[in-house]
C-alpha cells in the first residue's frame, strides 16, 4: 500500500464509523540533534517516528487518533477508533459546526533544500560544534555551549473531501552561546541567537551563519557583562535589535492573533487574547509604521510550507496595516465559527497530535529606516538586543521581555554596554509608540513554540527588523 | 516490553560485539479530553511505543530512537546507531552503562484508569461543566497508562508500569477564571463535579477586583502557585548539572531554606505519580532534598553524577537539560489556609502563577504573573478580589530562613506538562513577595 492508500483507508473507516468529515496524516520523520559544550560533544541523537493521525467530525464533535503503525489493519482501527472519540464528544457537545471551504486539491510541494543536512558528515558536523565552543572557552566562557538541529518531514495528507497531498519539509539550524559566571549571576552572549537561527533551508544555513567567525566575541561580551553597570530603571526611549524584535512580535502580535485563542478555546491553559473580533478591521494595534503579514509562503522561512495540515494552501494574508487589526491565523473549524472566509494556519507536530492554530511566518514589513540612522536620531535612550527571558499574561497584553545585552544611547551614539536589561509594557501601548523602523529585515526561526495539550512544539518564522519604542520602562529587577 | 529490550540488545551484539548499550522500550497510551467554552471541542488519543538505543563504541556514543518497533524497524535502529556511533566525536566523558539494581517498586496502576474510555472522561467533564452552574467552562481530563522496560550490555533488565489521571478546568465570569486542578494515579480520585462547583463559587466574586499598586506584599501562596515553584526548583536549582556548572543557586550542607521547608523527589512510594526508573536505567527511589531548611542533595544522571563524584540518583531526563526532579513533594505543615490567613495583617492571597521565566538562575530570579484569582487580606479576613500583578521575584530566596511563616496541612499533586511528573505540595504563608507592575502595566 502507498502512504496514500493507508490514509485513504484510515479516512474511508472513519466515515464508515459514522463521521461526516474525515482526515488523515501518514508522516515520516527523521531528526538529528548534537550538542557541545565546552570543546567536546554531550549529545548526538538521531530519531525516527513514522505513523497515521486520523481526525474525525461526528455531528459538531471532533475525535483524533493516532498510531505508529501503517499496515491496513491499523488504518482503518484508527479511522474507526478516530470516529468513536469523536462520537464521545457528544456527550458535552457544542454549537452546530461547519468548516469553511477549502478547494480539495492533489499536489506535492518541497522546501528548497541545497545541502541535504542529514547527508553532511557526522565529523563535520562535530568539528563545528566543538571548534567553536572551544574558541569561547579560550575567551573566557566558563560554560561554552553550540548546538544544532534537523527535521526531516514527509507527510501524505488525505481527507474525504478528496484531498490528495504530500510534502518534503526539511528544516535545520545551529548556534552557539557563552556563559560567564559570577559570584551571583550569570551573564550569556548568544550568536545568533540562543537557540540558533532555523529554516525551511538545508545545511548551507548553518555553513552561512559561520559560528566560528563569532566564537570570540559573543565570549568576550559575556564575560564584559559580569562587570557592566546594570541596565538603569525608568522609562526611556528603546531601540530593540532584530532578533528581539522576532520575540516581541511572536509573543505579543502572533499569539494575540490566534483565532482559537480569540475565540476562548484555549482559556484554561494558554489563555485567551485581549482582541475582540468585533473590532477586527478598525482595531489599532500600532503606529502606522505597524505592518504585520502572516505569509507561509516566504522561501526558506521557518515557519514556510505548501498546504497546511488541514490542505488549505499556502497564502499570504495581512494581519496587521497601518497600524489596524486586520486578519488573523484561523483553521476551518475556527473560521466558520468566527463568520471568516478563510483558514491557512493549521499544523500539528508530527502524526501523534491533532492539528491546530499555530503561527506560520508572522512578520514585520520592512519600515523606512536603518538601524544605524535610528541611532543616530536618538538623544537619549537604551538599546537592547538577543532575548533572554520572556514572560507574558495570558490575554497577551502585559509583557515582561529580558535581553542579553543593552548598551547606553547618547547623543546618537551607543555608549556603555549595560547588564541585565528588561523592558516591561503592554501590547498595543507599545506597538503604538514605535515611531522608527528599519529596512534591515531577516526572517528570524522560532523552533520552540509551545502550545496545546498534549503538549506541541511548533516552528515559526518571524521576519524582524530594528525598531524604536517610545516611553518604555526599562531596568525591572527583583 | 522486556521482548523487544532484549532483541534489540541480541541485534546490538551481533552487529558490534564490543559496544555498549543501552535499551528503553516504552508504550504510552495517552487519552486527552480538552473542553472550551462548555464543549468538548478537541478529544485525542495515541497509543505509541518507542525503542530508545544508546551505542558507545570505541570511545564514541549515539542515541537513536524509532517508533516503527517491528522487525525491520528495530534491525533498521541498531545498524543506523552502531553506524552513527562509528562516525561520531569521540564521548571522553562517557559513564557507562547502568548494571543490574534493585527496583524500589514496579510502579502505581489503577486498572479503571488504563482501561478508561472516552465516555468515561466525557462523564467527568459533563460533571464539571453541570456543577459550574451556567458559567463559561474550559480545561481538560487525562489518562496515561505506560508501560516500559530498560535493559542493558551490563545486564541491567527492568521493567514498570504506571498510571496517571489529571483533571484540570476552569469556571470563567466576565473574563475573570476561577481554576482548580489535580493529579493522581487513578481517576477515581477525581470528583469533577465538587471541583466544578468549587470555581463556579470563585469566579463570579473576581469581576468586583480592584487594581493595588505593587511593591512588596505578605502572600499566602496556594497549592497551584506553590506548585510554579516546584516546577522551577526542578528545572533550575536541583538539577545536577546545572550545580556542577555553577549555575544552580543549591548549596549543599547550608541553611539555605526556612526550617519549615523540607522537600522531597518522590514519584515511587506507593500512590505516587512517577514511573519506577528513569531513562538510563537507574531506579528511583524517594530522595530528601531539603531536610527542615539544609539543602541535602541534589538530582543526578549518570553523567552529572560523574562529574560530581557521586552516583546517579535516577534523574536523567534525555538531551542536554540535565537532570530532573519531576516528582517534587514540599511536606505539608499543620496549618489550615484559614489558619494561614488569620495570621497574616495585610497581605495577598493568590491562586496561581503564570508564564513565570528566569531572569538569572544563580539567585533563581524569575518574573511571572498572578493569575485565576487574587484577594486581599487585611487583619486575618479574606477580602476584595484583587487584579493581576507582575512580579519579579527570587523564589529559593522567599523560602529563605525566617521567611516561611506558615505551611498548610493539605499537599495537592498538580499535573506536570509531561504526564509523569507531578508537583505536590500544600499552601504557603510566606513573609513577602516582590510585584512589580500591575496588570494596567
Amino acid at each position: 500500500m502507498s502512504h496514500f492508500d493507508v490514509a485513504s483507508t484510515a479516512v474511508q473507516a472513519a466515515l464508515d464509523a459514522g463521521a461526516r468529515y474525515a482526515d488523515a496524516r501518514v508522516m515520516h520523520r527523521r531528526t538529528e540533534s548534537m550538542n557541545a559544550r565546552n570543546g567536546e560533544i554531550e549529545d548526538l541523537t538521531q530519531n525516527e517516528d513514522a505513523g497515521i493521525g486520523v481526525r474525525a467530525l461526528v455531528g459538531s464533535g471532533w475525535g483524533f487518533y493516532a498510531v505508529p503503525d501503517l499496515s491496513d489493519a491499523a488504518a482503518r482501527r484508527a479511522g474507526t477508533t478516530a470516529a468513536r472519540v469523536a462520537a464521545a464528544s457528544g456527550n458535552v457537545p457544542g454549537p452546530p459546526l461547519d468548516l469553511v471551504a477549502s478547494t480539495p486539491v492533489a499536489a506535492s510541494w518541497s522546501s528548497g533544500c541545497a545541502v541535504d543536512p542529514l547527508g553532511v558528515p557526522l565529523g563535520e558536523k562535530g568539528d563545528l560544534l566543538t571548534t567553536a565552543t572551544s574558541i569561547m572557552l579560550e575567551h573566557g566562557a566558563d560554560l561554552a555551549e553550540g548546538l544544532y538541529q534537523i527535521w526531516d518531514t514527509r507527510k501524505w495528507f488525505v481527507s474525504s473531501e478528496g484531498h490528495r497531498i504530500d510534502q518534503h519539509v526539511r528544516e535545520c539550524g545551529a548556534g552557539i552561546s557563552a556563559t560567564a559566571i559570577g559570584p551571583d549571576e550569570t551573564q550569556r552572549r548568544s550568536y545568533p541567537s540562543y537557540r540558533g537561527q532555523y529554516g525551511t533551508q538545508g545545511w548551507e544555513l548553518v555553513r552561512d551563519l559561520d559560528l566560528t567567525a563569532h566564537a570570540a566575541r559573543i565570549a568576550d561580551e559575556a564575560r564584559a557583562l559580569l562587570t557592566a553597570p546594570a541596565c538603569p530603571a525608568g522609562e526611556t526611549t528603546l531601540v530593540l535589535g532584530g532578533e528581539q524584535m522576532c520575540l516581541q512580535i511572536h509573543e505579543s502580535v502572533g499569539h494575540a492573533i490566534e483565532l482559537d485563542r480569540i475565540l476562548g478555546w484555549e482559556a484554561a491553559f494558554a489563555g485567551t487574547s485581549w482582541l475582540d473580533l468585533s473590532k477586527l478591521g478598525s482595531l489599532r494595534y500600532g503606529s502606522e509604521l505597524m505592518n504585520i503579514t502572516i505569509d507561509p509562503t516566504i522561501p526558506g522561512a521557518l515557519g514556510s510550507f505548501g498546504f497546511d495540515d488541514e490542505g488549505t494552501a499556502a497564502v499570504a494574508r495581512p494581519a496587521v496595516r497601518d497600524g489596524i487589526w486586520v486578519g488573523v491565523l484561523a483553521g476551518r473549524d475556527s473560521a466558520s465559527r468566527a463568520g471568516l472566509d478563510y483558514a491557512g494556519s493549521v499544523r500539528a507536530d508530527g502524526w501523534a497530535r491533532l492539528p491546530m492554530v499555530r503561527m506560520t511566518n508572522v512578520g514585520l514589513e520592512p519600515g523606512p529606516h536603518t538601524l544605524d540612522e535610528i541611532i543616530a536620531e536618538t538623544r537619549d535612550g537604551v538599546f537592547m538586543d538577543y532575548n533572554r527571558s520572556w514572560s507574558i499574561d495570558d490575554k497577551r497584553l502585559n509583557f515582561q521581555f529580558g535581553c542579553e545585552v543593552g548598551y547606553e544611547i547618547k547623543n546618537g551614539r551607543l555608549g556603555r554596554m549595560l547588564r541585565n536589561p528588561t523592558y516591561t509594557g503592554i501590547g498595543p501601548r507599545f506597538w503604538q509608540s514605535m515611531d522608527m523602523l528599519s529596512s534591515e529585515t531577516v526572517a528570524w526561526g522560532t523552533p520552540n513554540c509551545g502550545k496545546g495539550q498534549p503538549g506541541q512544539i511548533g516552528h515559526t518564522g518571524h521576519p524582524a527588523a530594528p525598531a524604536r519604542f517610545q516611553n518604555v520602562r526599562v531596568g525591572v529587577t527583583a | 516490553m522486556r521482548d523487544l529490550v532484549q532483541q534489540t540488545l541480541d541485534l546490538v551484539r551481533a552487529a558490534a560485539p564490543n559496544a555498549e548499550a543501552a535499551v528503553a522500550a516504552d508504550h504510552r497510551s495517552q487519552w486527552l479530553t480538552r473542553f472550551a467554552t462548555s464543549f468538548i471541542h478537541q478529544n485525542v488519543a495515541d497509543e505509541t511505543t518507542t525503542v530508545k538505543l544508546t551505542v558507545h563504541l570505541d570511545g564514541r556514543t549515539s542515541v537513536a530512537t524509532t517508533t516503527l518497533t517491528g522487525a525491520d524497524g528495530v534491525r533498521d535502529l541498531v545498524e543506523r546507531t552502531v553506524s552513527a556511533a562509528r562516525q561520531a566525536p569521540a564521548d571522553p566523558a562517557w559513564p557507562g552503562v547502568a548494571t543490574p539494581a534493585d527496583l524500589a517498586g514496579r510502579g502505581t496502576v489503577d486498572a479503571a484508569t488504563a482501561g478508561a474510555t472516552p465516555a468515561d472522561r466525557a462523564a467527568l467533564v459533563r460533571a464539571f461543566v453541570d456543577a459550574a452552574g451556567g458559567l463559561e467552562t474550559a480545561g481538560y481530563c487525562r489518562t496515561i497508562h505506560w508501560t516500559g522496560a530498560f535493559g542493558t550490555t551490563g545486564g541491567q533488565l527492568i521493567d514498570g508500569e504506571s498510571t496517571v489521571a489529571d483533571f484540570d478546568g476552569i469556571a470563567r465570569f466576565e473574563g475573570n477564571d476561577a481554576a482548580t486542578r489535580m493529579a493522581s494515579t487513578a481517576l477515581g480520585d477525581i470528583d469533577a463535579a465538587a471541583m466544578g462547583a468549587r470555581v463556579a463559587r470563585q469566579a463570579p466574586g473576581l469581576a468586583a477586583a480592584v487594581e493595588l499598586p505593587a511593591g512588596e506584599y505578605e502572600v499566602v501562596l496556594l497549592p497551584e502557585a506553590v506548585g510554579d515553584i516546584l516546577n522551577n526548583f526542578a528545572f533550575y536549582g536541583f538539577n545536577g548539572k546545572h550545580h556542577n556548572e555553577g549555575r544552580s543557586f543549591a548549596r549543599l550542607g547550608e541553611q539555605q531554606f526556612d526550617e519549615a521547608v523540607t522537600l522531597m523527589d518522590d514519584p515511587v512510594s506507593p500512590g505516587r505519580i512517577g514511573v519506577p526508573f528513569d531513562g538510563e536505567g537507574t531506579p528511583r527511589h524517594a530522595l530528601t532534598l531539603v531536610d527542615r531548611g539544609v539543602t541535602a542533595a541534589l538530582g543526578h544522571d549518570r553523567r552529572s553524577a560523574a562529574v560530581a563524584g557521586t552516583t546517579s540518583t535516577g534523574h536523567y531526563s534525555g538531551g542536554d537539560w540535565g537532570p530532573m526532579t519531576e516528582n517534587l513533594v514540599l511536606a505539608a505543615g499543620t496549618a489550615s489556609i484559614n489558619d494561614l490567613v488569620k495570621t497574616v495583617g495585610r497581605g495577598l492571597l493568590i491562586k496561581d502563577f503564570w508564564y513565570t521565566r528566569v531572569l538569572d538562575p544563580r539567585k533563581l530570579t524569575l518574573t511571572g504573573l498572578t493569575r485565576n484569582g487574587v484577594w486581599l487580606i487585611e487583619n486575618g479576613e479574606i477580602g476584595t478580589p484583587v487584579k493581576n500583578f507582575r512580579f519579579t521575584q527570587a523564589y529559593a530566596g522567599a523560602l529563605g530562613p525566617g521567611r516561611v511563616l506558615g505551611v498548610g496541612d493539605t499537599a495537592v499533586p498538580q499535573p506536570s506538562r509531561w504526564g509523569f511528573g507531578s508537583w505536590t505540595g500544600p499552601a504557603l504563608h510566606l513573609a513577602s513577595w516582590n510585584f512589580t507592575g500591575t496588570a494596567s502595566g
